[in-house]
């Protein structure tokens, strides 16, 4: 047990004037208490961070200081003034714009109109175009937000849709940003643009309060941090005094390793591969082929990672490797048996399990119960005759929700009322716990708290030394760094290199991952 | 689990029962307004349904065709489709019964000729819903689009055939039935004496019991179910998305299509031109209301034949289109606070909202 958490209420920088204040805060949702008298202090001029694990109550705090619901209990005040309870309009009006972590743009309009949209520059009772793209070009330029405002947003990419909401934001004059973890859709270099404009705002006088999973943003571009747990406020520190380390033991209340730990080929065995793809190539949505002659082999007991910024042909890629895309061209084979073929059932029984990218989406009907959950794709496994083999599916589901710890353990629960930690348990329970392979690993941590984090990385390194083929995709670099045993880098549909991990690192993945560097391997 | 139990009825019951007493108190307004007391009529309605055997017959008959119709919208609701065919579904139900029971000799003996009208009876219904569904299977064509536009096709060719081929002279309906019949519970229990409740709600009841057991106990209902609230999971899953879409519509027109028995078969013993008289329709309101659970669409299926029926018991008090406004209320109050109708309509805008 770390030491206890009232010692880390160390004094945090307060010579600048008070923004935000939060004290006592309640909120219940039904059954749930989101918020448990929660505090927060933020003060004009700083990025403050806002961690904590899924379930915290980060955003539910947020949401109410941006007027979207109001506390049951305790005081909001801005700039000195008791703003408790008020509405998302009067909150715009006063200054406080939140960028949320999905957007809300109209796609069919434009970057300008999408800004203006609410306050739009009128002249003689018609829409002025031409003043909005004038007046959003200007602030694009104050603000070192670059994006073409004439654009329709619907062509943007995710780092540039996202720089809109923040024109949005600004445009409507906030002076406190709230962002709730802004970074989870961007790659590298989106990142490092993000964090400048930011610190410009923040220049200006401007309070934002970031909520993150990401320690290392933390570090970087924080001045004080409030951790929060299980809805109340645990821990207020400023960041030049304190570690990831610090911060982690205070958000899980115990100690958590973080040490990166470097793949070693444990279990490797030369011979035929687990997974072979050759010559694949996937028809996207929007492009012929975002998936583009892509060839490679895994090794039983290997991890291959695949690096790269989101929408470079990853995605179709793993859904044509589970079935669910078809291939233009090209062979996939388990083994010796070749899956180009098949089902995604018949997949399934092969040997192939698949953790999917959207657990939301894909992974989980979040209306259905733990247990049902947790044999979605192995439902014909648990039958008798027609019907469904009832007992079968509660003693499986007793088993699993104790083997993999999943939080809370009635399984009758329905997984939407899980935080993200424990939905993505239960996926990667009901995928590792039935025979397989192959394991395709799609952001299997995205979302999920530091606890859940270490819990999943350590049943992937668990798969590597059972023997079983895994392929990791993530946009997490250094979580392919931490666990991946070789590492591809796809851009614009192909595997531009492959690296072994003692080759490669942040700074030589970079230019790959922009497409600044290529040299196609066989 | 009591803690669930208890929240899962709560949320299944709850927005019924609102919507109930916002119905029962602008019924009360609306009855003050005709100088009435409210007491006075809904004794009146209680008395005219439940409080004889004939009101009750009465309540049960409409009931048995509204519980077709629910169920095949409760159906088609679970697989994340929007049956609004359920009328012509039922029409050319009621019309497979009557073929068949035309079709079969005189005396043929019942445990061969029930179970054939009752099979012709799905068929039809089921092949009505099979259109949108393969249509919706293979062109991705939506499925209220279709199913609005082919209760109109379905209506007029019936009446072709009948006005054309197949009607007793001066009438609009077909002639009686060779074998087939259901008998009325009268003959069972003399108190339900001239009401047309027939055997048809035995059929009905194993039906609902059916349905409840394939959408909650069987594989293919969980996979239906899957379909219905994320179709990407289920895709994900090894779900065969547009051929679920497609099995479900032709499941749910097969329910509406049992339906057209309680009148072919149990009440007339003909096939009569327009018998549906709206059913089908209803039975959209009865499966909301009954938060698309069998058991849920049995008691709104009573609930709304107890309306129609103390309506007629009404009318010497007040306009019995008093009580047509309270289902009005009834379904909006339901149709506002029920979470399925919400994602639909959720998703519609999302749909044409584009990528985010």
């Amino acid at each position: 047990m770390s030491a206890p958490l009232s010692a880390t209420w160390s004094a945090p920088n307060d010579t600048k004037a008070l923004a935000v204040r939060m004290t006592g805060i309640d909120k219940r949702f039904g059954p749930v208490r989101a918020n448990r008298g929660a505090s927060l202090e933020a003060r004009q001029g700083e990025i403050h961070a806002l961690v904590g694990e899924n379930g915290a109550g980060k955003s539910t705090l947020m949401k109410m200081l941006a007027g979207m619901f109001a506390p049951d209990g305790g005081t909001i005040e801005v700039g000195g003034r008791d703003v408790t309870g008020w509405s998302t309009a009067q909150a715009i009006g006063t200054g406080v714009g939140m960028v949320h972590q999905h957007f809300m743009l109209v796609p069919t309009l434009t970057v300008a109109e999408n800004v203006v949209l609410g306050r739009e520059p009128v002249s003689v009772a018609t829409f002025d175009a031409a003043r909005a793209i004038r007046e959003v070009e200007s602030l694009c330029e104050q603000s070192g937000l670059q994006v073409p405002a004439d654009r329709l947003v619907a062509d943007l990419s995710v780092g540039e849709a996202q720089r809109v909401e923040i024109l949005k934001t600004l445009y409507r004059g906030a002076r406190i940003l709230l962002l709730d973890e802004p970074t989870a859709v961007l790659s590298p270099p989106e990142v490092t643009e993000l964090w400048n404009v930011l610190r410009r705002v923040r220049d200006g006088g401007a309070t934002i309060i970031l909520i993150t999973h990401k320690l290392d943003e933390v570090m970087n571009v924080t001045e004080n941090i409030t951790v929060m747990r299980q809805g109340e406020t645990v821990a207020r520190m400023a960041t030049r005094d304190t570690s990831p380390e610090g911060i982690a033991n205070a958000m899980v209340g115990r100690d958590v390793d973080l040490g990166v730990k470097v793949a070693h080929g444990g279990a490797r065995a030369m011979g035929a591969p687990a997974l072979h793809v050759k010559n694949l190539v996937v028809r996207g949505a929007r492009v012929e082929r975002a998936v583009n002659d892509v060839s490679f082999a895994i090794q039983p007991g290997e991890i291959l990672g695949i690096a790269g910024v989101e929408g470079n042909g990853q995605t179709e890629l793993l859904e044509a490797l589970a079935g669910l895309r078809p291939a233009v061209s090209g062979a996939m084979s388990l083994g010796e048996r070749d899956i180009t073929a098949l089902s995604v059932r018949d997949r399934g029984d092969a040997g192939l399990s698949h953790i999917p990218e959207d657990r939301h989406r894909r992974g989980l009907i979040l209306d259905y119960t733990i247990a049902d959950n947790l044999i979605l794709g192995q439902q014909h496994r648990f039958t008798s005759g027609a019907a469904m083999d009832g007992a079968a599916v509660m003693a499986h589901a007793q088993s699993k929700i104790a083997e993999y710890d999943i939080r809370p353990t009635d399984p009758l629960l329905a997984a939407r009322t899980l935080s993200g930690g424990n939905q993505q348990k239960i996926v990667i329970a009901r995928e590792m716990s039935k025979p397989f392979v192959a394991l395709l690993a799609a952001q299997p941590t995205r979302g999920v708290d530091v606890g859940a984090i270490e819990f999943i990385h350590g049943e992937l390194r668990k798969a590597r030394e059972a023997g079983k083929a895994v392929l990791l995709v993530s946009a997490e670099l250094r979580e392919v760094l931490s666990l991946s045993d070789r590492i591809a880098v796809m851009y614009g549909g192909k595997i531009v290199t492959v690296l072994n991990r003692a080759d490669a690192s942040e700074e030589i993945l970079g230019p790959f991952m922009t497409g600044a560097r290529r040299e196609v391997t066989a | 689990m009591n803690a669930n139990l208890k929240r899962t009825i709560e949320e299944a019951v709850l927005p019924p029962l609102v919507a109930l007493v916002v119905a029962l108190i602008v019924g009360d307004l609306l009855i003050l307004a005709y100088g009435q007391a409210p007491s006075a009529v809904w004794r009146l309605l209680i008395d005219g349904t439940w409080g004889n055997a004939y009101g009750f017959g009465q309540v049960l008959y409409k009931a048995t065709t509204l519980t077709c119709t629910g169920l095949a919208v409760a159906m088609s609701l679970r697989a994340g489709l929007f049956n609004i065919g359920a009328e012509g579904q039922l029409a050319a139900g009621g019309f497979g019964a009557g073929l068949a029971g035309l079709a079969l000799p005189a005396g043929t003996p019942a445990f061969l000729a029930v179970p054939i009208c009752v099979m012709a009876a799905m068929l039809c219904g089921g092949l009505v819903g099979a259109v949108p569904g393969a249509l919706r299977a293979k062109f991705g064509a939506h499925e209220v689009i279709v199913t609005i536009m082919l209760n109109f096709i379905v209506l007029a060719l019936l009446n072709y055939f009948v006005s054309a081929k197949l009607h007793v002279p001066e009438t609009l309906h077909t002639p009686e039935v060779h074998a087939g019949g259901l008998p009325r519970l009268s003959n069972l229990i003399g108190v339900f004496h001239g009401s047309a409740a027939n055997w048809t709600i035995v059929i009905v009841a194993l039906a609902a019991v059916a349905a409840w057991w394939f959408l909650f106990k069987t594989r293919v209902g969980y996979e239906l179910r899957a379909v219905g609230l994320q179709p990407d999971a289920a895709e994900y899953a090894g779900v065969n998305v547009g051929i679920t879409w497609r099995n479900a519509l032709i499941v749910s027109g097969a329910l509406a299509g049992l339906g057209g028995i309680n009148f072919v078969l149990g009440y007339k013993g003909y096939y009569e031109d327009g018998f549906s008289g709206g059913a089908g329709f209803l039975g959209i309101a009865v499966a909301l209301v009954g938060r698309n659970h069998p058991l849920g669409v049995v008691i709104a299926a009573l609930f709304f034949a107890t309306l129609s029926q103390g309506g007629l018991a009404i009318n010497a008090m007040v306009p019995k289109q008093i009580v047509e406004a309270l289902q009005g209320i009834v379904i909006v109050a339901v149709a506002t606070s029920v979470p399925e109708v919400r994602r639909i309509l959720r998703n519609a805008v999302s749909k044409s909202g584009g990528q985010h």
